[in-house]
């Protein structure tokens, strides 16, 4: 549709876009004010970042997040992908409802419930091996990476379903073993959509706070577990610089993926079109 | 039979053999990781929930114990489930103000989100494009730290009541942290973009010629909103009140941080039976309860909805 929308309805969008924004932008510009009092503006000052680089528990916490969001990220788009192949690729087989339930259900289910039964089955493990006894990080890691496979799975399966078979067996047919054929052909072309599942999982993981806060042992804190237990307490200045750095950080990343994506898309479509000549 | 034809028919057979069980080298990691990661932690938490609260390590009682003479005694303790149902209304409660709370805010969000994918889907497709990453936006940054950007607007000496009472419209700070309001706010505001984004996917593929063909026939444009917009949008508004209603139900931080103790969203008395109480078969009881109640027919649902869409 590319009709001019009403000027009414135009405004309404402006409205609910301030409302999503403004919020976040009071929010970065009392990150500079030098009163700790949310209202009184004491001048400009950098002086909650310099507190914050100096919190050695946020800073702590902050790389064991992204150590676990890395780790889980990474595993959820092996797994999610492995996944995603079997359910597009293998019409039928023994267990595919199941696997296909057990990708779906993680996206209806309220974190609070996941968190609960995966400590449970943790602490029921615990007796039989001792990595699951140390509550952790590895706890963390396993049950992010449960959660994140089921967003990995849904995004390469569409990806995988438009991908041109042919091409794969057009390559073996020349000889190339069907591995082969995979790496060097479907791998290129469902590469974008791996890595915004790799960005979708990262984020995901990284912005956890429920599930983590359930599987992580005592005295384990993630960044989100650290900046709630200050939040709860009422007003914090560096967390204001803190979520200032994050929307700085997501601001740039989200541009560069976004613009990365398009021109991957345009290089495909380029080519798809010289190939056709 | 030639050599050539021979070579291709020993390819296949090699391929046809790869099919037949190489397909388990790919299915079976994914499949097994999720049985005993995601699929059996369900299962214990069944069993702990007919289970007692004892004060030990894991704070439960055993489910299976041997007596004396070598036989083994199994204990079914159906107490959580006749507290849940019948002797305590906490859970009951908790339960159906949660369901509500979340069904208002999924339908404030969806009165709010339609007009704004709405309006979305007929800008210039460049203009499209960057409104689409604004509304990204706030989903790739933290949840956490936007339910505190929040309570920085909405708390006693907050950005808000700043400027209402410095435009005169109210002489006293309204009080909306720790109430309702605040409640059906962080929802709103963290959830909104979940509404809009299967809303503009919908709305944006819709087909213009319907819509001139409707106003060629001399349908007003609200009758045709109503007639063909609407109806054809119908997927978006059920993905979008999904995506918002379910997150919705079992919300803990909005309620904790954000609502005042009248607030209690079962997310929030699930976790406070965990942590709190300590009493882990309650907490177990609970979660089993609201899966069959709440995620079981919405999964089921799913289900054929997606069969539906696939014929």
């Amino acid at each position: 549709m590319s009709e001019r929308p009403p000027l009414a309805l135009f405004t309404f969008l402006c409205f609910g876009i301030a409302f999503l924004y403004v919020p976040i932008v009071v929010l970065m510009v009392y990150s500079f004010n030098a009163s700790a009092l949310v209202e009184i503006w004491g001048g400009f000052s950098t002086k909650w970042y310099g507190q914050l680089i100096h919190n050695s528990a946020i800073l702590d916490a902050a790389l064991l997040s992204l150590e676990i969001g890395v780790i889980a990220s990474t595993g959820a788009v092996v797994l999610g992908t492995l996944a995603a192949i079997a359910l597009v690729r293998f019409p039928v087989f023994r267990g595919r409802l199941l696997l296909t339930g057990m990708v779906n259900a993680p996206l209806v289910m309220p974190e609070i419930i996941t968190g609960i039964t995966q400590l449970l089955l943790f602490v029921s493990l615990a007796g039989m091996f001792t990595w699951a006894a140390h509550r952790g990080m590895t706890t963390i890691v396993i049950a992010h990476l449960a959660f994140c496979m089921s967003y990995v799975t849904i995004t390469v399966q569409s990806r995988l379903q438009s991908a041109d078979r042919a091409l794969e067996e057009a390559a073996m047919d020349l000889g190339s073993g069907p591995v082969r054929a995979f790496v060097e052909i479907t791998l290129p072309i469902i590469a974008p959509a791996l890595a915004s599942s790799w960005l979708l999982s990262f984020t995901v993981s990284i912005d956890d706070l429920v599930i983590s806060q359930f599987v992580a042992g005592p005295g384990v804190s993630t960044l989100p577990m650290v900046v709630y237990s200050k939040v709860k307490l009422g007003v914090s200045p560096d967390v204001n610089a803190l979520a200032t750095i994050v929307v700085a950080i997501v601001g740039v990343a989200v541009c560069i993926a976004g613009w990365w994506m398009r021109r991957t898309e345009h290089q495909r479509v380029l080519d798809l079109q010289m190939a056709e000549r | 039979m030639s050599p050539a034809l021979t070579l291709v028919s020993l390819r296949q057979g090699v391929r046809r053999t790869l099919d037949r069980h190489g397909k388990w080298v790919i299915i079976l990691p994914p499949m097994l990781f999720l049985l005993v990661f995601f699929l059996i932690p369900f299962l214990f938490a069944f069993k702990i929930s007919f289970a007692d609260s004892d004060i030990s390590i894991p704070p439960f009682t055993k489910m299976f114990s041997t007596t004396a003479d070598n036989h083994i005694n199994i204990t079914l303790g159906l107490d959580n489930y006749n507290r849940l149902f019948f002797s305590d209304d906490l859970y009951a409660a908790s339960y159906l103000y949660s369901l509500r709370t979340a069904f208002f805010s999924t339908m404030i969000c969806l009165l709010i989100g339609y007009p704004m994918a709405y309006a979305m889907s007929r800008a210039k497709k460049t203009t499209q494009n960057l409104l689409l990453l604004i509304i990204i936006l706030p989903f790739w940054t933290s949840f956490l730290l936007r339910v505190y950007a929040l309570e920085s607007i909405i708390r006693e000496n907050g950005l808000l009541n700043t400027a209402l009472l410095w435009l005169g419209i109210i002489d006293h700070p309204l009080q909306i942290m720790r109430t309702t309001v605040a409640v059906y706010l962080g929802i709103i505001y963290s959830y909104l973009p979940f509404m809009i984004l299967p809303l503009y996917a919908t709305l944006e593929k819709l087909d213009n010629t319907l819509l001139e063909a409707a106003s060629d026939l001399g349908r007003r444009p609200w009758r045709s909103f109503f007639e063909i917009t609407l109806p054809l949008s119908l997927p978006g508004v059920i993905a979008g009140s999904m995506l918002v209603f379910i997150p919705a139900v079992g919300e803990f931080v909005i309620p904790q941080l954000l609502g005042g103790p009248n607030s209690l969203m079962i997310g929030r008395v699930l976790y406070d039976e965990f942590f709190s109480n300590h009493d882990w078969p309650m907490a177990s009881a609970v979660a089993i309860c609201f899966l069959v109640l709440l995620v079981g027919p919405i999964a089921i649902y799913q289900y054929y909805n997606v069969k539906q869409q696939e014929q």
